[in-house]
């Protein structure tokens, strides 16, 4: 089954001009990681709002088009049903946090005790989850006095707590150190390899680079590429769309420039490394022919 | 004319110790970046320099004069702060009303308002936005008005935590032209940032705390070639200097321009 199929969907926010979203046509894929990228106010957040239901019972507006979430027509899903199958962390982390729970770990507990799970198995979860992330130490800390990286990692457990198969996350890593960065991408590739399917919208195109298997790039509310990383990443048009390529790639297209091409675009780490390394040995090989 | 921090610490109500032992001294005109892990007291610290908070050991002078026997109000007038959450300092119904707040209470003449507005608007680009409640905006456009707010100010330093958050590819353009001409101004600034390519792209000197305390502060290579540094800040080099280092070029690189000129 595909995770969601999107066909020419159109949307437009009440009360706003514009259209956020004007035309989108999508399949993503179930069990992949997928990443969305693009400038601010290309429709992001919004298309992550539709996969989740919340576009358009909650922000209301017009939607043409058709989408598909799970084989289901969005029109048939119950929202409650929808927003507890898939879980899904917002962009804007100090909104996150529910403000009612006096300690990190019942905040972490909260979506659990929506859901009518145990108790003891709410503790067994959410113990788990402060571990993998690391916070430990903040698990007995008002959730209202907590720097705001750590506020971002509170409402990154709440929802991985949630074990739900689909998640959707927009941004969750805009307020973290490099390390707690890179830690929560390791987590969502461990939920990938449990056979949850992923929609994460991310700027840090580095570590999109590494993790995702498909990347979206929408621009001006329409879908302007979208395949697997390495096609999408190393496509021409990528900046003209306001995405930056990855560092490595950038490093490939100066070497390039200057006469040294590699043999293949790099997207990630490992990619360059074997393909500069490559031409490194190269160079020592072509040098000791001529000599 | 500095910002200037002796030996500060500061424990939170709750007991949570934050800062400890911090000493750091911010030039007029400088432009400093302060990076490090989560929780490390990066925004403790610079609420500190403005006043917000008011040192619970050891001292911070701002001009010659220490913030202790100063409001937060008399502080802020020459050291701006732009908070890391845009709706910690967002009130007014409309943009324009947010960034005319500060003139109309300091009861400047109109023509004096009038300047000092256009050119925050013109800064940080929210002409657009004038008319519309901060609250409906995208959190990268709320950062720019919460900017624009600080700006209208005729503050000497300005700190802004974390303007790199989920910012886009013209975010990072726009930000980077507003450093510029505010360091052409005589501006000092200074930048909470997580990101390291913006750090290594903008900065020539970095502050580098982790667990409360100042680990490292100097130019670029005294954070990003240093391992232990880095550990303990949990930041990272560029992608493209561990390239470098994967490849055995070694670890003195910290730029893309660095790295391209170590391949053979
Ligand atoms: N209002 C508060 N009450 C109690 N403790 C707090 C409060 N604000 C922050 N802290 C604690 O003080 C320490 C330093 O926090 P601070 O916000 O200065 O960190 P930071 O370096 O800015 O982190 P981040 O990168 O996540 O923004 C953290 O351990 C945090 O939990
Ligand atoms: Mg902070």
């Amino acid at each position: 089954m595909v995770l969601a199929e999107l066909q020419d969907v159109h949307f437009t926010y009440a009360y706003a001009d514009t259209p956020a979203l004007k035309g989108v046509t999508l399949t993503l894929e179930q069990g992949m990681l997928h990443g969305i990228v693009g400038l601010n106010s290309s429709g992001k957040t919004t298309l992550c709002g539709l996969l989740r239901g919340i576009v358009p019972s909650f922000h209301h507006g017009e939607l043409t088009g058709r989408t598909t979430i799970l084989g289901r027509e969005l029109a048939d899903w119950n929202p409650d049903e929808l927003a507890t199958t898939i879980g899904c962390v917002f962009d804007n982390p100090f909104t996150q946090i529910s403000g009612i729970r006096d300690t990190v770990f019942e905040e972490i507990a909260f979506g659990l005790e929506n859901l009518g799970v145990a108790r003891e198995d709410i503790i067994t979860r959410v113990i788990q989850v402060i571990e993998q992330l690391g916070i430990e130490a903040l698990a007995e800390k008002n959730p209202n006095e907590l720097s705001g990286g750590q506020r971002q990692k509170v409402a990154f457990a709440s929802i991985i707590a949630m074990d739900s198969d689909v998640i959707v996350i927009d941004e969750p890593t805009s307020q973290l150190d490099p390390e707690a960065s890179e830690a929560v991408f390791e987590i969502i590739a461990g939920l990938k390899k449990l056979g949850k399917s992923i929609v994460l919208v991310e700027h840090k195109i580095d570590l999109v680079a590494e993790y995702a298997d498909t990347v979206t790039v929408l621009h001006e509310g329409r879908v302007a590429l979208t395949g697997t990383t390495r096609e999408v990443l190393t496509d021409p048009r990528l900046r003209s769309f306001g995405v930056t390529p990855p560092q490595v790639t950038e490093l490939a297209e100066r070497l390039a420039a200057s006469g040294r091409p590699l043999s293949r675009v790099p997207v990630t780490r490992a990619e360059a490394v074997e393909l500069i390394g490559e031409r490194m040995r190269e160079e020592v090989g072509g040098g000791y022919r001529t000599a | 004319m500095a910002i200037e921090l002796h030996d500060v610490g500061f424990t939170y109500p709750d007991g949570s110790r934050a800062v400890s032992g911090v000493s750091l001294r911010v030039e007029d005109g400088e432009r400093v970046a302060i990076v490090g892990q989560n929780g490390a007291g990066k925004t403790t610290t610079v609420k500190l320099m403005n006043g917000l908070l008011k040192p619970t050991e050891g001292e911070v002078i701002v001009d010659g004069e220490s913030t202790a026997k100063r409001t937060t109000a008399q502080v802020a007038r020459t050291v701006g702060y732009v908070f890391q959450n845009p709706d910690d300092q967002l009130f007014a119904a409309d943009v324009r009303a947010e960034i005319e707040y500060l003139p109309r209470y300091l009861h400047w003449d109109d023509a004096k308002r009038e300047t000092r507005v256009a050119r925050a608007v013109e800064l940080t680009g929210i002409a657009p936005h004038l008319d519309i409640n901060p609250k409906d905006l995208p959190a990268a456009i709320r950062k720019f008005v919460a900017i624009a707010a600080v700006l209208v100010s005729e503050c000497r330093y300005v700190i802004l935590d974390e303007p790199t958050a989920g910012l886009d590819q013209r975010g990072f353009a726009l930000l980077g032209t507003l450093l510029d001409r505010l360091q052409g101004e005589g501006i000092a600034v200074v930048t909470i940032t997580h990101d390291m390519r913006f750090v290594v792209d903008t900065f020539s000197r970095v502050v580098a705390m982790a667990a409360g305390n100042v680990i490292a502060d100097g130019p670029l290579p005294a954070v990003f070639c240093d391992d232990h540094v880095l550990n303990r800040s949990r930041i990272r080099r560029l992608e493209v200097a561990q390239v470098a280092r994967d490849l055995r070029l070694g670890d003195q690189a910290v730029s893309i321009d660095d790295v391209v000129a170590l391949i053979p």
